[in-house]
């Protein structure tokens, strides 16, 4: 395998309905700085129907070329069709490290394409980097048990994969009017050669927790002792109006659905402020909201972890510090609708 | 129908405990168990035999010798047959050689009794990738579907299987042509009690335990380490934030100077 045919760095480009993925955009933010670091290009590879429309979007988030496969046998996702576009694709154009979003698709995705390539693919990864002169791809996720991270490399193949968090690297400012080269493909794919068919999607519109949409988020641990103890922390979630989440251990332990639980192995969140409060900081739980716009931590013990990654750490007992804070926030509240009040 | 299931041995992550000192894993506080996921697949195995009537379920494990120990809880749960491959060459596979390898004990598996579905977990709770599912799907080239939830349908004449995939926002119904290998998310099912006559025979049973020698031709390169694309670097403790700004004082004076900081963002916790 000669590495000198292996250049630029892509994005698998995951779409819905018309939309590009959050998660996608990030990956352009990330690719580009390992672009630039590489002097290469920074390519997205777009697979669906009726999707080519979304190339200048690409653009304007930092592509500098976008491949299109644009045919009615990629309308719904299957792995089948969509590992054989990007396959055509990478061994056609031979890119040196191609980025997934870690969600079911861009996991399901990459896995197969590894397979068949082959090549090494790291999983959930939550920091990129590359070497500027080898293009040795660098990806960190956290380490199983304590709160290390492991890079993992992938020395003698090319390309190097890798599926990264959503919600951790971020997108650039889209410049309006980028431009690009778009590049068209096509593949000659037969119904009949996929096996698997989409009959119907549903959406389900019973509103579930999305966690990952709310600004204000107050997570509780382990350390609340109980499903009752942790009454106190949807009571301060109220409060404040936001919604609650949890770690792992809590969600082991039966106090609140998984839906909640932030995480390596949960939600990755951003919310403008989030309270850990009875949480240790273990690194699967960090990743999941170390990008949190104010972290506050609650916890009785000072030498935990947590305090490493807050902007604002109180020692304390949570039986003890939430209730004043509840109290004081009611007062601060009514005094907000008096003084309202009053310039009405 | 034979339905092969894949099951991995893992520690016990929930009782696991870190020495905070080291930041290290106190294995010996670490159990080994199957892999959660795992288990709903061997469940659904068994309700989808006692829907059709009739059929067989067979269980492959990689690990080390102990890991007969997840096969028989497998048997407690419904299965038929257990097979572990145990061999010094698996030792430090990545998924690339984890899929290989297991993919080569199914078709020695399927030569006695072809195999109509392969069930994986979603994910297993320790490496946690969810990349070998995929992966096994790829190398004896039948399709994969993930995250399933639901198996509608099993339509033995036309060999065909309908099932719910989840997705983030709902599920999509896919049809997919059999052999196929699904993985499993844990609210396919729930783990049923098991029959005493389950448990007897699991305490007795014997799992077929297959060396690499066993398994026909294997490319020994694709294996364990060697066979590994990926290697680990180095291991870190990521960098400390700055931020870590101590309130002090006594707890009302603590929550009124956090009630300083967080009044600043007003419009945001007004929106009720
Ligand atoms: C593969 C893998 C994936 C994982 N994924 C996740 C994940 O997605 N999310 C996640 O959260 N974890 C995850 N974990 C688990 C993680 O390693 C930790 O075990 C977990 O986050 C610990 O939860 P905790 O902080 O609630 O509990 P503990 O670690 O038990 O911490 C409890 C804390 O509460 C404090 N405390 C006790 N009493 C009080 C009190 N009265 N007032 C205030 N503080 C108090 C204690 O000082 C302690 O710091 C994962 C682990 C593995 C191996
Ligand atoms: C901290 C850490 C990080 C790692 N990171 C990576 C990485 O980024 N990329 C990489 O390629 N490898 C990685 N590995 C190696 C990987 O964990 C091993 O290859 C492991 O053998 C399989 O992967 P998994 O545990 O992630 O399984 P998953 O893919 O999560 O398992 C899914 C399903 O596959 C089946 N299965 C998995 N393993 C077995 C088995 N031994 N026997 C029978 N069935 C099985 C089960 O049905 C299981 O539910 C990592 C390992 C560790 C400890």
């Amino acid at each position: 395998m000669d590495f000198q045919d292996y250049k630029d760095i892509w994005v698998f480009i995951e779409e819905k309905d018309g939309v590009i993925a959050p998660v996608s955009l990030e990956l352009l933010g990330a690719g580009r700085k390992l672009a630039d670091k590489r002097a290469s290009n920074l390519a997205g590879v777009l697979i669906g129907e009726n999707v080519k429309n979304l190339a200048s979007t690409i653009f304007e988030y930092g592509a500098d070329i976008v491949y299109v496969y644009d045919q009615p046998i990629f309308k719904h996702y299957r792995t089948e069709s969509f590992m054989k576009a990007l396959l055509d694709c990478s061994n056609k154009y031979k890119p040196e490290i191609i980025l997934y979003g870690a969600t079911s698709t861009g996991k399901d995705l990459a896995s197969a394409v590894a397979t068949d390539l082959p090549t090494g693919l790291t999983a959930d990864t939550t920091e990129l980097d590359v070497e500027e002169e080898t293009g040795l791809l660098l990806a960190s996720r956290p380490a199983f048990g304590g709160n290390i991270m492991a890079t993992i490399l992938c020395k003698k193949y090319r390309p190097q994969m890798a599926t990264v968090r959503a919600k951790v690297m971020k997108a650039l400012t889209p410049v309006r009017g980028r431009m690009g080269k778009v590049i068209e493909e096509n593949i000659a794919l037969a119904e009949e050669d996929i096996r698997t068919k989409v009959l119907e999607i549903v959406k389900e519109t019973t509103k579930k927790v999305r966690i990952d949409e709310a600004d204000i988020i107050v997570a509780g641990g382990k350390g609340l002792g109980s499903a009752e103890g942790f009454q106190i922390i949807h009571r301060l979630a109220e409060t404040l109006g936001g919604v609650v989440g949890a770690s792992r251990d809590v969600v082991e332990a039966g106090w609140v659905p998984h839906a909640h639980q932030v995480g390596q192995a949960g939600v990755t969140v951003t919310p403008k402020i989030y309270f850990a409060i009875g949480i240790s900081g273990a690194i699967q739980h960090i990743v999941g909201m170390k990008n949190s716009g104010l972290i506050i931590a609650i916890n009785k013990d000072s030498e935990a972890p947590i305090f490493e990654s807050c902007h604002y750490g109180i020692v304390g007992d949570a039986f003890e510090i939430v209730p004043i804070l509840i109290e004081e926030f009611k007062n601060a509240l009514t005094r907000e609708e008096v003084s309202h009040v009053r310039e009405v | 129908m034979h339905i092969v299931v894949c099951v991995k041995q893992v520690p016990d992550t929930k009782i696991i405990k870190i020495n905070p000192k080291t930041n290290t894993l106190d294995r010996r506080s670490a159990p080994a168990i199957l892999n959660p996921y795992d288990a709903h697949a061997v469940q659904e195995a068994v309700r989808l035999k006692s829907i059709l009537g009739r059929g067989k379920i067979s269980v492959l494990s990689m690990g080390p010798p102990q890991a007969t120990e997840v096969i028989k809880k497998c048997i407690e749960i419904g299965a038929d047959e257990g097979y572990l491959i145990s061999d010094r060459a698996f030792a430090g596979a990545d998924t690339l050689a984890t899929s290989y390898a297991l993919s080569k004990a199914l078709e020695k598996i399927a030569s006695v009794d072809p195999i109509d579905l392969v069930i994986c977990g979603k994910h297993a709770i320790d490496g946690d990738t969810g990349q070998v599912g995929p992966g096994i799907a790829r190398r004896l080239d039948i399709p994969p579907v993930t995250n399933v939830i639901e198996v509608s349908e099993v339509n033995s004449n036309d060999r065909t299987i309908v099932i719910k995939r989840k997705l983030s926002n709902g599920y999509e119904l896919v049809q997919a042509n059999m052999p196929c290998l699904l993985t499993v998310e844990k609210e396919i099912n729930k783990i049923e009690y098991s029959p005493l006559s389950n448990m007897l025979k699991a305490a007795r049973y014997k799992s077929h335990i297959w060396s690499v020698s066993d398994l026909g031709e294997v490319n020994i390169t694709q294996l364990g380490l060697k066979g590994s694309p990926t290697v680990v670097g180095k291991m870190f403790t990521p960098p400390k934030l700055e931020g870590g700004k101590m309130l002090d004082g006594t707890s009302d004076e603590q929550v009124s100077q956090l009630m300083e900081v967080l009044l600043e963002q007003k419009e945001l916790l007004n929106v009720k």
